[in-house]
């Protein structure tokens, strides 16, 4: 279906679009808009078939012999396109003012470089085979090195050497040995409900399998491959609201998923991927904790990302058909969340030019649609309604407690408290504590303000609305 | 009547044109001409292509005198993907050779140089198209003794040093080659290949035939620089001028690894033959060991240009891996290579070569390629998207090989040498990266008076990088026309 | 006895070979690497004529009374290298004539030594 194929094709053409426009910001900035709001208009068009259950497919072409490149609309990759089209509209606005707000260089090449990356998002959420998915994924990490190695100065060479080298080693090394042991293994490399791996493949090959798919899709940054995440924050708080909040850790913890559920299957996968909790339950424990620790405000939503990312590799891993629904879910779930705090940490250090927790105290005074907007991110992150990350967890928890995986419900147990741990004193002290400096500055600009507003409000109405998300992901089988 | 003779043609083309070019020496005229025999011979590839895909393998006898006693050029499925590959190359090389011979070849030499070029392009298709032993020799002397001429006419004088010592090194390898052939014909009484093939399955004394198996795999090994015959190599790349840099890199070493697998597959009867040698354990320990220690020296190479030489080295390390391999997947992965990895190294040194020309003789240093992304925003992309094909990233040429490579590993169950394959990879986004940085992160210094490299350059560059992605997509020709190949090599071991 | 005596041609052929092999690989005057190199495409000349002649047989002009005649081809074959192996001693000459001139020495080890100073 064709349609498939202009929500590839909007955001790569806005790419070009926007290089040209290097002299005339403001229309470059408009295409950016324009291009965001016609894919999200684009992929909301395309949820009325899913919802049907029609799922569009469209075959690009064949690379080798046996091998092409296949676009497939199913419920978890709609859902996940649902949420990086319309936040990139969101961040599109948030970026404007995070921009001009500090000054920043080379602009254009940052928008060009985040509409490309949205491209690659949009194609491994459309991707209907492995091969199809390795392409856009390996796409996102070099789409995104610009982006991460913005400020060019050699902190952010370094951090983007980090990124690139552990992205590379992990997808070359793993998941590369993966697809083609899996082409070999089953003959098909498309996902299929049900899985392709079923009858094809011993218990050891796919417990092998499933040990390079889990740490070859780096993207998800479970423990020990997580380092390129703190490493990407040397990037503009803009690339770590959309690509390490969205995008980017989100096109991982999919692939994970639609892995598991697509070509393992849920009795296979269940049998080759029981040692993945273990590995997802001390990711979400050590992260929390270096969390906690931490106290550069970015590198203290970092690892809270890793801890959530394993929520979602953790649920899915479980298998229980509840429990993919709240994996499923968390996706969208914590997007809006994490974004939201990105964007309020943004918003402090356009404002403020503060980036470390100690200083943030008594600024929710100054600063606070900010520090609510702040606020709202860290309830959804705990998983306290009326926050949309109360949904995902209650399916996980049920989930979880139907397949009597006690460990799962411990890990998510002390989570929430470690979680609790690093976010309430922050909001708790920026409107209770007596304010440290007496510099006079008001909110963050308007657009910041305007996002983080939208964020925010998108957190809750996940919560009140959540019919479309929980549709799709009952569906993914 | 024009068809029929185009296998000789072929080679006449180029053969005639060369001593043209060297009594007219005018170096206009001289680029004009390379530049017409070079679509000339593609052109006549392509003819072949299509008629060895409708009606088979051709034999051409030459003069008339009927194989085997008169010398027949045979064509077909791997020679004729060998043909259009040099073929292909020369035609993108050679117009836009103009300014970088101008820039780094004297005056009153540079058409010189011009018939150094037709004459290797000939011997190169010589021998690709040849079906007789001793003339496979002949050309093969042709081609390299133009290869030495070509190098040694660079513009620093390590370019003479590294030309001796690659005539010292390539002429040792052909005399090994002519020994091993000496020994065959002594065991066979031929010359001519197919007719060696059939008359060495009723030998039944065979030590002189492994011997000449051993003299003829390091003969052409010293000329396709397997690790560790590859010393020449470096030094050869690195001062060559540009345009011969980028011609050679692309197809010298490939027309030997066709020797090798014409030998190896279609001479030799490999059943009976190679259980007698360790040969294909031999070529995966020398392949792998190429491939590591090459991309680690790659790594920690300063000079650019010899940064990639070595480069070269640890790919042909993957096309003589698949060679060792011997099975479909495998020798699919390594005929698409030639092609693939001649387009990916030739669209590198054709983009190195336009900053050679810009940075004049300031020294081609890692380092001093700092800011090339401000200076030459198309070269410096084009380095990028060739870089990335030569790691191996889907979407290009290089993921291609490398996919039938690991195929070909994993088929044998060899999990080693898929992660020595992987782990090469690793280490060639290592050094690839080093240049990407370099050029797009690093502020720019010294003195600038260039812009973007001259317009014929950057076309033919362009070109060649679009070839790259190109053939990452579509592989009807590449990987369609090197399976054939494969099938063929495979059938004649029955 | 007659391994050594019946095959001498290949002793010799063997000796020239590794001999010419040596001084290439020894010997640090380029010059004296050609002449190495000389000896050593020499030495397959030899392997290639000396079992040309058939024992028994005359030289390969047609002629009534003989049966056996010995074969020219490998001739053909070795006047083919031999020109070969002309150009490419003519070829490095040449550049050695040039690297006279612009090193000042056709010592590898002082080459070498010149070389290196230029990268430091």
């Amino acid at each position: 279906m064709t349609a498939l194929l202009y929500a590839l094709l909007v955001p790569a053409v806005a790419a070009l679009l926007i290089a040209a426009s290097h002299r005339r910001p403001n229309l470059r900035e408009a295409v950016t808009l324009a291009s965001a709001a016609l894919l999200f208009a684009l992929v909301l068009a395309l949820s009325r078939d899913v919802l049907d259950g029609r799922y569009p497919a469209l075959v690009l072409g064949e690379i080798m012999p046996g091998l092409e490149l296949k676009l497939e609309l199913e419920p978890l990759g709609l859902l996940f396109a649902l949420v990086a089209s319309g936040l990139w509209l969101v961040s599109g606005i948030y970026s404007i003012g995070y921009m001009r707000g500090n000054d920043e260089a080379h602009q254009t090449r940052f928008y060009a470089c985040f509409a490309a990356a949205i491209c690659a998002a949009i194609g491994v959420a459309f991707a209907g085979n492995l091969l199809t998915l390795y392409l856009f994924y390996e796409a996102l990490t070099f789409v995104t090195y610009p982006l991460v190695a913005h400020h060019g100065d050699d902190k952010a060479r370094s951090g983007a050497r980090t990124y690139l080298a552990l992205l590379l080693l992990s997808s070359m090394l793993f998941l590369l040995p993966a697809i083609t042991i899996t082409w070999l293994v089953a003959d098909t490399i498309d996902f299929t409900v049900g899985g392709i791996l079923n009858g094809k493949a011993s218990t050891g090959t796919a417990l092998a399998l499933a040990f390079l798919y889990a740490f070859g899709i780096g993207k998800a940054a479970l423990m020990p491959i997580h380092r390129w995440l703190p490493a990407a924050m040397v990037a503009p708080t803009p690339v770590s609201a959309l690509l390490h909040a969205v995008a980017v850790v989100k096109a991982g913890v999919f692939s994970i998923v639609k892995v598991l559920v697509y070509v393992f299957g849920v009795e296979l996968g269940a049998q080759a991927f029981a040692w993945l909790p273990w590995v997802a339950g001390f990711t979400i424990i050590a992260a929390s904790i270096v969390a906690l620790r931490a106290d550069n405000l970015k590198r203290r939503l970092a690892y809270s990302t890793v801890s959530q990312l394993s929520y979602v590799v953790l649920a899915a891993a479980i298998l229980a058909p509840l429990s993919i629904v709240g994996a499923v879910l968390h996706i969208a779930a914590h997007a809006f969340g994490k974004i939201t705090l990105f964007f309020a940490a943004g918003a402090i250090y356009t404002a403020a030019h503060k980036t470390e927790v100690s200083q943030l105290d008594g600024l929710g005074r100054r600063m606070p649609w900010t520090f609510a907007a702040f606020g709202i991110g860290a309830l959804s992150m705990i998983g306290l309604p009326p926050a949309a990350g109360f949904v995902s967890k209650w399916f996980m928890v049920i989930g979880a407690l139907e397949a009597q995986h006690w460990l799962a419900l411990g890990v998510i147990a002390a989570s929430t408290l470690l979680n609790a741990g690093y976010f309430v004193p922050v909001v708790y002290r920026a409107f209770l504590a007596p304010a440290r400096d007496t510099a006079m500055h008001g909110e963050a600009p308007w657009t910041m303000v305007v996002a983080l507003v939208a964020t925010a409000g998108l957190t809750l109405s996940m919560f009140f609305l959540a019919d479309l998300p929980l549709g799709l992901a009952e569906r993914v089988r | 009547m024009m068809a029929e003779h185009l296998p000789i043609l072929q080679v006449v083309l180029p053969l005639a044109v060369a001593p043209l070019i060297v009594l007219a020496r005018d170096r206009g005229f001289a680029w004009v001409a390379t530049t017409v025999v070079s679509y000339g011979c593609l052109a006549i590839a392509i003819a072949l292509a299509v008629q060895v895909a409708a009606s088979g393998t051709i034999s051409y006898a030459i003069g008339s005198w009927p194989a085997p006693w008169g010398i027949e050029y045979r064509v077909d499925a791997l020679s004729v993907f060998v043909l259009v590959l040099v073929s292909l190359t020369a035609s993108l090389v050679a117009p836009y050779a103009q300014r970088s011979i101008a820039a780094e070849v004297a005056d009153d030499r540079a058409y010189l140089m011009y018939a150094m070029y037709c004459l290797c392009l000939a011997g190169l298709l010589g021998i690709t198209i040849t079906g007789d032993a001793f003339n496979l020799f002949v050309f093969l002397e042709i081609s390299s003794l133009s290869t030495y001429v070509l190098i040694a006419l660079g513009r620093n004088r390590k370019a003479l040093v590294a030309a001796y010592q690659y005539m010292l090194m390539g002429t040792v390898g052909a005399t090994f080659y002519v020994i091993g052939v000496g020994l065959l014909y002594l065991m066979t009484g031929t010359l001519n290949l197919a007719d060696m093939a059939a008359r060495l399955r009723e030998v039944d004394e065979l030590r002189p035939v492994l011997a000449a198996l051993a003299f003829i795999t390091v003969g052409i090994g010293l000329k396709l620089a397997l690790f560790p015959l590859h010393q020449w190599l470096p030094n050869a790349y690195a001062y060559a001028p540009s345009m011969a840099t980028a011609f050679i890199a692309a197809t010298a070493t490939k027309v030997s690894v066709y020797v090798v697998l014409r030998y190896y597959f279609m001479v030799f009867d490999p059943a009976q033959l190679f259980a007698h040698l360790p040969t294909r354990e031999v070529f995966i320990a020398l392949s792998v060991a190429g491939m590591l220690v090459a991309s680690l020296v790659a790594l920690f190479e300063s000079d650019v240009k010899r940064l990639f030489a070595y480069s070269s080295v640890a790919q042909i390390g993957y096309i003589t891996l698949g060679i060792g391999l011997d099975n479909q997947a495998s020798l699919t992965g390594s005929i698409t290579h030639l092609l693939n990895h001649g387009v990916t190294k030739g669209a590198i040194f054709v983009l190195l070569g336009g900053v050679a020309l810009r940075y004049g003789t300031q020294s081609m240093s890692v380092a001093n390629l700092a800011g090339l992304a401000r200076r030459m925003p198309l070269t410096a992309f084009g380095l990028v998207i060739a870089g990335l094909s030569l790691i191996g990233i889907p979407g290009t040429a290089g993921f291609v090989s490398k996919w039938y490579l690991i195929m070909g590993a994993l088929e044998q169950g060899l999990w080693w040498v898929v992660g020595v394959i992987l782990a090469a990879s690793l280490i060639a986004a290592a050094y690839v990266w080093r240049v990407v940085e370099v050029a797009y992160l690093c502020p720019a210094r010294g003195e600038w008076r260039g812009g973007e490299a001259p317009i014929g350059m950057l076309t033919a560059a362009l070109a060649m990088v679009i070839l790259c992605v190109y053939f990452g997509f579509d592989t009807t020709f590449s990987v369609g026309g090197a399976r054939e190949a494969a099938d063929l090599l495979l059938r004649a071991q029955k | 006895m007659s391994a050594f005596a019946g095959h001498y041609a290949y002793w010799i052929t063997i000796f020239l070979m590794v001999a010419g092999m040596y001084i290439l690989i020894a010997r640090g005057n380029l010059l004296k690497k050609l002449i190495g190199l000389a000896l050593l495409q020499t030495s397959v000349y030899l392997l290639y004529i000396a079992p040309a002649k058939l024992i028994g047989g005359s030289a390969p002009i047609i002629a009534g009374g003989f049966s056996t005649y010995s074969n020219p081809l490998p001739h053909v074959l070795i006047l083919t290298a031999i020109v070969v192996g002309v150009a490419t001693l003519a070829l490095g000459l040449a550049l050695v004539v040039r690297i006279r001139e612009t090193y000042g020495s056709i010592e590898e080890d002082e080459i070498l030594a010149l070389d290196s100073a230029d990268d430091g």
